[in-house]
């Protein structure tokens, strides 16, 4: 419960620094060597991620109206404070259940490419739709900030959301902005930059398994997996998608793959697991 | 890295256990997640007024409605294409003037000058400057109206209403209603198309949208399209109307583009890759006012200048070659007029000429190139003095590209109407057929996606051509 008080911190922090020339954002384009983090950009199509991106490395990658503009994974950097944040564009999609490529791309960085903090844009004017695949990310990741885009739209529309209930419901930080206008940008960057730096302590929301068969056999594989993978952010979701017989899942437990993934996060951070014990 | 273990395979057998034992429950915890995601939406929102929908649901009943949803579509197409074709005009000229007329001179007095070669200065300057001087003033002016004004329509939303408009008939011909999305994006580079196909889960519906993307005309094909459609249509009614009726020409040919998308895909799927269509589910996203400062930079800079840019970088080489071709002679002529001789038969059965077949082999690389290398061939090889400096300084419009191509190469109309059909229906770009077998992984795919196109391109212009001579016609 200490760590909670550190975490009300955040959400204001960004204009209270924008006067000190040191957390200034710096879009640095394309170069993309040398960050310090990793940063991922999921959404449902057409929610302005490519929006979002742009305005945070300063490339002017083309936006389009339309769903599915970006299938391929687009990259880009920025810096901010003395850190260098590597930014990945993820193809938009209405879920992660790994139906088709596009989804399979998305879910696999995710959750193989062990971003330092995934960013999930959702669409403010179809809230209910977007938090399904919101939802679904803080299964896998507990890394999470929540960009609440296109808010003019929503307040053209007289929708009146409240955002900080929100990130209640969530258990992660939530930016309301205006991508396209550039609004709440910097806000936006100061919570990557407290996600990344485990400045939050992180309970995100979880599903709560109604099944008694489905809950014992998921804490009883969790907890093996715990065991093995010590550090492993998200093993009941693992469970699950083993039990589910994920092919890729399967195959990525017996190949070692996961194991090497998770060597290379606790060796090369050090904090998430300690933290991750902390705020439990 | 790590060897079998025993503990993993525990696990996974317990996992596969549990699996038999609790049965498919993916379900229920997907229908979990929506009920939170309803709950906690409903916690959040709260709705005023709303004014803004309902414009967005009146222009949404307008502009995908049955009876309006296709004329809309075309008018608006062919708008765009109306004013590329009037308005890229004067700038083309005033381009063509500066680049071939008075860069051109100069180049040859500074060369001359500086006691240069012959061969170095017909090499650079009648080769490589000339070719990458003709791309630049034929390519820029319409790319640079044609793609902001398509973007802008992008911008504002018009594109998945489109995708709402065609889904019908794409139903009916088999296919995925998301390819009316990946064959707007072939208009502008049918390598984006490609790769836009991702989009589409069916891996069968997926590959029709591969193979149909090519008959998208793409921003290499536009210029020849519309230079050609104003020499020989625009030329054929008083000069007030010949814009009007270039832009009637083009978009003919580009919506003959599109039927043949529905007809190929239809013919596929019922019989290479035989199947129903699958429902999608597609989103109308609001419409929003178009950011136009912002969609002038993105389309000049992003999309403009980079096209350009690889029309410049295969133009050059393109130029390079063309000009040793004809400066080498081989027994009576030069080896370029060797080639256009031999192909000129075939050129003439199929009622093009030895000439454009040439100019599409070495335009395989890029399709940008296929007007210069035309005229450069025609003017190397048809007669006058091939390579001497000097030939090609009073060219600068449209009505000159004519005299050359009439005057010396021997077009006529039926050539001209062969060139735009044969130009939408042939191989994709090299750079094309590379990416199609990047995302099939399929050396059949990719030979079938590569010459079907030319088959239908060789069977459409052969029988325009025979029934024409057989009307008398030309």
């Amino acid at each position: 419960m200490t760590v909670n008080e550190h975490t009300q911190i955040p959400l204001s922090h960004g204009s209270a620094c924008a006067t000190c020339p040191a957390a200034h954002l710096q879009r640095v384009g394309i170069d993309t060597s040398n960050a310090d983090y990793v940063v991922a950009l999921a959404g449902n199509p057409n929610t302005g991620k490519s929006t979002v991106f742009n305005a945070l490395t300063g490339l002017r990658q083309h936006t389009g109206n339309w769903p599915g503009k970006t299938v391929t994974r687009m990259e880009g950097m920025f810096r901010y404070g003395d850190k260098a944040y590597k930014l990945v564009d993820l193809p938009g999609t209405y879920s992660l259940l790994a139906t088709s490529e596009d989804e399979e791309v998305a879910r696999d960085f995710i959750l193989f490419g062990q971003p330092h903090v995934t960013v999930v844009v959702v669409d403010a004017t179809r809230l209910e739709r977007n938090l399904n695949l919101a939802l679904q990310v803080l299964e896998i990741t507990d890394r999470a900030v929540v960009c609440l885009n296109l808010m003019d739209e929503a307040r053209r529309h007289g929708l009146d959301i409240d955002h900080r209930r929100l990130a209640r419901e969530l258990g992660v930080p939530v930016v309301p902005t205006a991508a396209r206008q550039g609004e709440g940008i910097m806000d936006l960057v100061a919570t990557i930059a407290d996600v990344a730096a485990s400045r939050y302590a992180r309970h995100p929301h979880r599903l709560l398994l109604k099944d008694p068969h489905l809950v014992r056999a998921v804490s009883d594989l969790a907890s093996d997996l715990q065991k093995m993978y010590p550090g492993l952010p998200n093993a009941r979701w693992v469970a699950l998608r083993l039990m589910d017989n994920d092919p890729r899942m399967v195959e990525a437990v017996r190949s070692g793959e996961l194991a090497d993934l998770i060597a290379a996060q606790s060796g090369q951070m050090g904090g998430p697991g300690a933290l991750e014990l902390a705020s439990a | 890295m790590s060897e079998q273990n025993p503990a993993v395979d525990d696990l996974l057998k317990r996992a596969q256990g549990y699996h038999e034992q609790i049965g498919d429950f993916n379900d229920a915890l997907v229908e979990g997640l929506y009920e939170d995601a309803a709950r906690i939406a409903d916690h959040v929102v709260a709705q005023g007024t709303h004014a803004r929908k309902t414009f967005d649901e009146t222009l949404d009943r307008i502009l995908t409605s049955r009876t309006w949803g296709f004329p809309i579509m075309i008018a608006l197409l062919g708008l765009v294409l109306w004013v590329t074709i009037t308005g890229a005009n004067v700038p083309s000229g005033l381009l063509a003037d500066l680049l071939l007329g008075v860069v051109y001179t100069w180049l040859h007095q500074l060369f001359a000058a500086i006691s240069a070669p012959w061969w170095i200065t017909g090499f650079l300057v009648d080769g490589v400057y000339m070719a990458t001087a003709w791309v630049i003033s034929v390519m820029l002016p319409p790319m640079a109206i044609f793609f902001p004004l398509f973007t802008l329509l992008e911008d504002f939303g018009y594109l998945p209403r489109v995708a709402f408009n065609l889904d019908r008939v794409f139903a009916k011909a088999g296919a995925h209603g998301k390819q009316a999305l990946t064959m707007t994006m072939g208009f502008g580079c049918n390598a984006a198309g490609v790769i836009a196909t991702r989009v589409i889960d069916s891996p069968r519906e997926r590959l029709i949208a591969i193979i149909t993307n090519n008959f998208s005309l793409c921003n290499g094909r536009w210029p020849t399209q519309i230079l050609i459609a104003t020499i020989f249509i625009g030329a054929l009614v008083p000069p007030a109307l010949s814009g009007t009726a270039s832009m009637l020409a083009v978009l003919g040919v580009a919506v003959l583009g599109v039927t043949l998308s529905f007809g190929v895909s239809w013919g596929l799927s019922k019989t290479l890759l035989k199947g129903e269509a699958s429902s999608f589910y597609l989103e109308l996203p609001p419409y929003r006012p178009p950011r136009i400062l912002q969609t002038l930079y993105t389309s000049v800079i992003d999309r403009t200048l980079i096209v350009l840019w690889r029309a410049v970088v295969m133009a050059a080489p393109a130029g390079a070659i063309l000009w040793t071709l004809s400066n080498i002679t081989v027994g009576d002529a030069n080896i370029a007029a060797h080639v256009v001789n031999a192909l000129d038969p075939i050129g003439w059965f199929i009622g093009l000429n030895g000439v454009i077949l040439l100019a599409y082999v070495l335009a395989i690389p890029a399709n940008e190139i296929v007007i210069p290398t035309v005229l450069m061939l025609t003017l190397m090889v048809g007669g006058t003095a091939a390579g001497q400096p000097g030939v090609m300084v009073e060219f600068d419009t449209a009505r000159q590209t004519a005299e050359v191509l009439v005057g010396i190469g021997g077009w006529t109309l039926l050539t001209g109407i062969n060139l735009m059909l044969f130009s939408l229906m042939h191989n994709p770009c090299s750079t094309t057929i590379l990416t199609i077998y990047q995302e099939t992984k399929s050396l059949k795919w990719t030979v079938v996606a590569t010459v079907l196109p030319i088959l239908m391109g060789i069977a459409t212009t052969t029988a325009i051509t025979w029934i024409a001579r057989a009307l008398r016609l030309v």
